[in-house]
């Protein structure tokens, strides 16, 4: 809808990556799990997604990546998207690197050990996935969003599973990762300590509508001790219903 | 800070001593070994023990030779047929039935599950029919048979294609059915076409049962090829053995029945192989690769 030749478009507005106007969804005749949702994430932005187990925000990312149909209202996102899911999702039968270049039949090995060598797992290329500890296979999963070269990365709760160590590890490789390649990312976390270190903007669901929004103007690399860190954790605690 | 950790860690070191470790773990491997090694003797004790009673038994008139053959009896019967190629002769006719009606089964068995695996309309087209089918007893269909196709080859090869066509239509349409629908998701956020997704994950995530069903197709063959052979053949391990009947060679019959079980072992062996080898990406095969 908004692709209209972007030679005329006004140069100082640019448009944003992903734009939803009214999404609504249910499911049969139970309630709204989206209702009249409106959200717009500018190229190149990162937006995390918290909410309470329930509003709804796996199935906004399930409509955002085409696995769920649009039933009410519009929303327009890059053709080149990919996502990560809290399970890494790989193919038990193909060794590592064809699992980062499945779907791509002409894509090298090559290619495959570059975007591995970037998350940190080229000494494991020719693993069977099956024998990858938790942490290695969501780097794997990362890969295989990365090679897709995407201008929309979508990650529901991509950590969730992991020990918090090698959580706190891959929120670095994330950063660093996006501070590179800099697509516009919306992630889905329960943990605000992650949103805070890793994001723009935080956007907090409650019944299918956007609560609040608040926006994190730190600079990176954040710290968790910082005092403006800790004032917006509260603040973003608040919203999510939880007092300190 | 980091002095008290030191601190904590250093008396807790003596512990993990290296040498007591491994001599303790590589002295109760062998006797583990030695153990296992004790087992497997003592399994085939006992079968050494009964062809032993068994032998006694015969020898000594306990048990007529002219209704059970003795051990001896049969392995120098054995020799003999070997000798003088009627066992060879036999044996690959008995064999070139049961791969001919495998080969038919699989080819049948997987297209039909395939069908009805991968479309919604060939599900409704082909399972109804096969789920009643599979639950008749096939080898009442010999007498039909033979009226149908006579007692030459067909017959034989169909009766084993039909019965061993069920497991391997069973296994690989459920197989196809119960693929984790999260990796299809995945695979539809990839964009992989529908032929991509097929290839590359239907097909090698239904395999295992595929497998199953070969190894299961595989006991059936055996089992249908001996009902044929001994109802209506002129050659083969069954007809061996029911014209030995005539004869109350009770050793040929024995021969025969050894023979049918060593063929049925071999052909389990050959699928385990296959397995092996298909489903390198298994843990428990991955176990025995990394061991080996
Ligand atoms: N396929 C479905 N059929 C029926 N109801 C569904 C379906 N998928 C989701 N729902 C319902 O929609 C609501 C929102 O689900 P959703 O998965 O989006 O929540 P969420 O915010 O991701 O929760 P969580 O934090 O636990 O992952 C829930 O009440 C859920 O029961
Ligand atoms: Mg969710």
């Amino acid at each position: 809808m908004n692709q209209i030749s972007p030679l005329i478009a006004a140069p100082a507005v640019t448009q944003p990556a992903v734009s939803v106007r009214g999404l609504s969804r249910r499911f049969g005749n139970g309630p709204r799990v989206l209702n009249q949702l409106n959200l717009d994430i500018a190229q190149g932005e990162f937006v995390a997604l918290l909410g309470r187990s329930g509003s709804g925000k796996s199935t906004l990312l399930r409509t955002l990546s085409g696995l769920d149909p649009v039933t009410e209202g519009h929303i327009s996102c890059p053709q080149e998207i990919s996502v990560v899911f809290q399970e890494s999702r790989l193919l038990p039968w193909k060794k590592v690197w064809q699992n980062v270049t499945l779907g791509r039949n002409d894509t090298p090995r090559d290619q495959a050990r570059h975007v591995l060598e970037e998350v940190g797992l080229a000494h494991r290329i020719d693993a069977w996935p099956l024998t990858l500890s938790g942490g290695e296979a969501q780097r794997a999963a990362l890969a295989r969003a990365l090679i897709r070269e995407p201008k929309f990365l979508m990650l529901d709760e991509p950590f969730a599973a992991l020990d918090a160590l090698t959580r706190l590890r891959m929120q670095d490789l994330v950063s660093a990762l996006w501070q590179r390649h800099k697509s516009a990312v919306l992630l889905v976390t329960h943990d605000v300590d992650e949103a805070l270190l890793l994001a723009d903007r935080a956007v907090v669901l409650e019944a299918g509508r956007i609560r609040a929004e608040l926006p994190i103007p730190l600079p990176r690399p954040r710290r968790h001790a910082d005092p403006v860190f800790v004032r917006l954790r509260a603040t973003l605690l608040e919203h999510l219903g939880v007092h300190e | 800070m980091s002095g008290a950790t030191l601190h904590n860690t250093s008396p807790a070191a003596p512990r993990f001593d290296v040498p007591s470790g491994t001599a303790f773990s590589s002295s109760s491997r062998r006797k583990w070994v030695n153990k296992l090694q004790l087992q497997n003797l003592a399994r085939y004790l006992s079968p050494l023990l009964m062809i032993l009673c068994w032998q006694t038994a015969c020898s000594t008139g306990l048990l007529s030779t002219r209704l059970v053959a003795s051990p001896l009896q049969i392995l120098r019967t054995g020799w003999t047929l070997v000798q003088d190629g009627t066992l060879s002769t036999n044996m690959g006719v008995s064999l070139l039935r049961a791969v001919a009606g495998l080969s038919l089964a699989l080819l049948v068995g997987t297209s039909l599950a395939l069908i009805s695996g991968l479309s919604q309309l060939g599900e409704n087209i082909v399972d109804a029919p096969l789920q009643i089918f599979r639950t008749l007893p096939v080898l009442a269909l010999v007498p039909l048979f033979i009226l149908w196709f006579g007692i030459g080859e067909t017959p034989k090869i169909l009766l084993v294609a039909l019965g061993s066509t069920f497991p391997i239509y069973l296994n690989l349409h459920k197989g196809i059915r119960s693929i984790d629908p999260k990796l299809l998701e995945m695979t539809r956020t990839l964009r992989l076409s529908r032929s991509q997704t097929i290839r590359d994950v239907i097909l090698p995530g239904a395999l295992p049962d595929l497998l199953v069903g070969i190894r299961f197709a595989v006991g059936i063959s055996w089992l249908m090829l001996v009902v044929a052979e001994q109802v209506n053949a002129d050659s083969g391990i069954g007809h061996m053995m029911m014209d030995a009947q005539d004869f109350l060679r009770t050793d040929i019959i024995f021969v025969g029945f050894a023979i049918y079980g060593l063929l049925g072992l071999i052909s389990d062996q050959v699928v385990r192989i296959l397995e092996r080898k298909a489903l390198v990406w298994r843990p428990q095969h991955l176990k025995t690769t990394a061991s080996a």
